[in-house]
């Protein structure tokens, strides 16, 4: 770049590349002569290519958002991912890494002209060092799978989102997936320490170390959470966490939602954090109660299951405080597991909800919005109030303690209109977590889902910003195109609609496939 | 006062734009050891200070990047909460901005994580002048990319902070640490043992003669760990972790180089003379020594970390480990895409950058 050049971007602020950077220019293969350039790379039964057999990869759990790829491929090495990379870098061929596709924002979905890479052949754990509290394993490896592979150290890995059972660690890394226990144990950038990735040129680069921090820029923090746009994870190592000795969940009921809020904040500000702190409201009892029969007391506005763990002292001790808090909060009711099979359960209707939900209506669309927990009230009071005028029931299930909500609306797509309202009704909801000083997406990802409420919580200027570091390390554009962060036409176009609501441009579909956490 | 304070940061940022010029952003100058200094303009940012917004009960506090530390730990101290990574001062007036560029973090870093994990959200000024906010507020947050940690540790060479938001925690309720005898190698597998358990472990370091470990936590927690752990309880111990975050235990009192090799805490006792000190659980080793540095790199690097020149070194030796080329290169494209002129801390971090 000239220093003309630079002169102009330091008081334009952008280079144009960037400014108006979003898909490559036109590939230069031909769908058949990359079948044929693949096939040279993996197996040849490694390459999907028929109409039939790309149909499984035309979304993730997001399944509105439907579109075939040209071709899928799955890699088995780490080679055969820099080859793939190479080509489609070579001849500007778009590229979406794909893990197990429970993504619930739609960051997985193909583009017609690209390739879909699936990690799904990197299933190996590499290797687990009880004493460095490490394990190495590659990106297909299935979250839950890890703790199961380091239970006889009396070892497990600390982030739980609800797909865990599916979900894989790549895919964890490239959301930042959080779980239940993020208040006490973090999310997934706490928890690893080390990531190799693949670049779009091609280039495997090892960001963070064996080590607690590395020279330089945090890349490591930067990669996760980025949506799989600025590489393509290829090996994990994650800190695994020493197993408590002792977990106890206590279960609040309260007759108001707002006493319920403030027993989170009473039970933080007596310098407790709880393992996790989840609450409930009425509609998500009752489904989760119909649904899972676990002994939740469906006459309250809302639950709260606080879990403690640790030593058994400090458990104990804690747990007496707990309990007189929730009381002196007015809950009408505190119960405590008696044994681990009635502490199983309690998390089991929670576990629960969201298909719980599901079986209310037709359809459901999960929202993840993250506020400050004090603005909690206002948001419950104001969620009340649209459920009414859109005319759409909400249930709630909240990740209380680091104020992560899940607002559930249910409705039915196949009345005329439903749709659309709720998809207004949900970018209300997204509206409002703004506007107390929150976020649109605290666990779940922008995707293609969010990417018009991009433009309500950045300015043009940040995103510019983040158009420059997706150009730092694909300067193409090609790795996941067009997700997580619109680009500033549409923002102009976006800020010139008239209201929320009043375009229907994306449909929403059930999410039933989806499991939220 | 503050909104014209940033205005005028702002428009120093604009004008070196204009005039082609570099700035060094100062706060308090108590980490001006670390990286290498280049000869162009301060930009004093100590004046933006003060604390913006703190509620206890949500566990987050926003202070101005030139709030001094102490000024903010005691407003928490207040509250009973505490920043959990313990951030080393290195002078009586650092600034939150500092810590935070700076990245560094105390003895309960390998158990509480470290500065850039508290990290929530910041505003800052970039190399195009302009004032952006990344994160937030709030605990989880994946709305673009995480541009705010990725600040922590970048020693002020992508933007000048304005404003960082912090995730802060309860303090402990009880605190005591337990000392005990040994040679380093011992020492090494002892704590790498104890912290594999799960224990209120909140610090774990070796002096050369004896081994230190910190438990906190709840009262009966504490106590039935130091029962299973048996060792001797240490008085005034609060003064004796302090004087080790802050490098004031006699064995910092050297004329020798100090380096700070950052290592993965259960790997073997490095074979380099000079004179050792083990912190975070074996994952932060100082060592007093003048072997040349290739040496120390090389080792550093063969056991899987890095070496930093922390104190004392010759102006013709990198202060920082240098990466492979392809994260390097990466390094670049980013310094690119915050600061295309080159106008924040130049050479700091690393040559050229």
């Amino acid at each position: 770049m000239s220093s003309e050049q630079r002169a102009d971007s330091a008081i334009d602020a952008t280079p144009p590349e960037i400014a108006e950077q979003s898909v490559a220019t036109k590939p230069s293969l031909d769908k058949a002569a990359l079948v044929t350039q693949l096939q040279a790379i993996v197996a040849t039964d490694a390459v999907l290519y028929d109409e039939e057999d790309l149909r499984p990869y035309e979304c993730d759990a997001l399944s509105a958002y439907r579109k075939l790829p040209m071709v899928v491929v799955l890699p088995s090495t780490v080679a055969e991912v820099q080859a793939i990379m190479r080509l489609c870098y070579q001849h500007h061929l778009p590229v979406i890494a794909r893990g197990a596709g429970t993504g619930l924002s739609g960051g997985a979905t193909p583009v017609g002209d690209g390739v879909v890479l699936s990690l799904a052949k990197f299933m190996s754990i590499l290797n687990i060092d009880p004493s460095a509290r490490t394990a190495v394993v590659q990106p297909g490896v299935r979250n839950l799978a890890i703790s199961q592979a380091v239970v006889q150290h009396r070892l497990y890995y600390a982030p739980d989102p609800s797909s865990q059972i599916a979900c894989t660690i790549g895919g964890n890394v490239a959301e930042n997936s959080g779980g239940v226990h993020c208040l006490k144990y973090g999310l997934t950038v706490h928890n690893v320490c080390k990531a190799k990735i693949v670049t779009m040129a091609g280039e495997l680069i090892t960001l963070g170390s064996d080590a607690l921090d590395s020279s330089g820029y945090d890349l490591l923090a930067l990669i996760n959470g980025s949506e799989g746009m600025l590489g393509v994870v290829v090996e994990v190592t994650v800190k695994l966490t020493p197993m408590p000795d002792r977990a106890q969940v206590a279960l609040a009921a309260f007759d108001d939602v707002v006493k319920a809020g403030n027993a989170v904040g009473a039970v933080i500000a007596a310098g407790i954090i709880p393992g996790g702190l989840e609450m409930m409201d009425k509609l998500a009892i009752q489904a989760a109660e119909d649904f899972a029969k676990v002994g939740y007391p469906t006459d309250a506005e809302a639950i709260l299951l606080c879990e403690l763990d640790g030593s058994h002292e400090e458990v104990a001790e804690q747990m007496v405080m707990v309990r007189e808090i929730m009381q002196q909060c007015g809950a009408t009711e505190v119960r405590t597991a008696r044994d681990e099979a009635e502490r199983e359960a309690f998390w089991r209707g929670r576990k629960a909800a969201f298909p719980a939900v599901g079986r209310l209506a037709p359809d459901y669309y999960c929202m993840d919005g993250t506020i400050p927990r004090k603005h909690l009230p206002y948001i419950l009071r104001r969620m009340g109030e649209l459920s009414i005028e859109y005319d759409l029931r909400v249930a709630n299930v909240f990740h209380a303690g680091d104020g992560n909500l899940h607002p559930l609306i249910l409705y039915d797509a196949n009345i005329p209109g439903e749709l659309a309202r709720t998809e207004a009704f949900g970018g209300k909801i997204l509206e409002l977590c703004i506007e107390v000083g929150g976020t649109i997406t605290g666990e779940h990802g922008v995707g293609i889902e969010k990417l018009d409420q991009m433009h309500l919580q950045f300015s043009r200027e940040e995103l510019i910003q983040f158009h420059a570091v997706k150009h730092a390390f694909d300067p193409q554009g090609l790795l996941n195109p067009g997700k997580a962060v619109p680009t500033p036409k549409r923002c102009s176009e976006y800020r010139q609609l008239p209201a929320q609501g009043e375009t229907n441009k994306h449909a929403l579909a059930s999410q039933k496939s989806g499991q939220p956490s | 006062m503050n909104q014209e304070i940033s205005q005028q940061l702002q428009q120093q940022v604009i004008e070196a734009a204009h005039n082609r010029e570099s700035l060094q952003l100062v706060g308090s100058n108590s980490k001006k050891f670390l990286g290498a200094i280049a000869d162009v303009t301060p930009l004093e940012a100590s004046g933006h200070r003060g604390i913006v917004s703190y509620d206890p009960v949500e566990l987050v506090v926003t202070a101005r990047a030139g709030t001094p530390l102490h000024e903010l730990e005691q407003v928490l101290a207040e509250a009973n909460q505490m920043l959990p990574f313990e951030p080393p001062h290195f002078g009586p007036n650092a600034t939150l901005g500092g810590t935070i560029a700076c990245g560094l973090s105390g003895p309960s870093r390998p158990f509480s994580g470290a500065a850039r994990d508290y990290v929530l959200g910041v505003k800052l000024i970039n190399g195009r002048g302009e004032i952006l906010n990344f994160g937030g507020q709030v605990m989880k947050n994946v709305a673009g990319y995480d541009c705010s940690r990725l600040m922590a540790g970048a020693m002020g060479t992508l933007g000048l902070l304005l404003e960082i938001s912090l995730k802060v925690l309860p303090k402990q309720a009880t605190e005591i640490t337990l000392i005990h005898p040994a040679p380093v190698t011992e020492a090494l597998e002892i704590m790498n043992h104890w912290s594999g358990k799960s224990l209120p472990l909140s610090a774990a370091c070796h002096d050369g003669e004896n081994l230190y470990l910190r438990l906190s936590g709840a009262k009966t927690a504490v106590a039935s760990a130091h029962q299973l752990m048996g060792y001797a309880p240490q008085p005034d111990s609060p003064l004796f972790w302090q004087d080790l975050k802050e490098q004031r235990l006699p064995f910092f009192q050297s004329t020798l180089p100090l380096w700070r090799l950052s290592l993965p805490g259960a790997s073997a006792h490095l074979n380099i003379s000079g004179q050792w000190l083990i912190d975070w659980c074996g994952a932060q080793r100082w060592l007093l020594c003048d072997s040349p540095p290739a040496l120390i790199r090389e080792q550093a690097q063969a056991a899987g970390g890095h070496a930093t020149l922390f104190r004392r070194g010759a102006d013709e030796i990198d202060i920082f480990h240098p990466p492979e080329k392809g994260v390097m290169l990466l390094h670049r494209n980013l310094k690119q895409a915050f600061d295309p002129l080159g106008i924040f801390n130049p050479g700091r971090l690393y040559p050229g950058l």
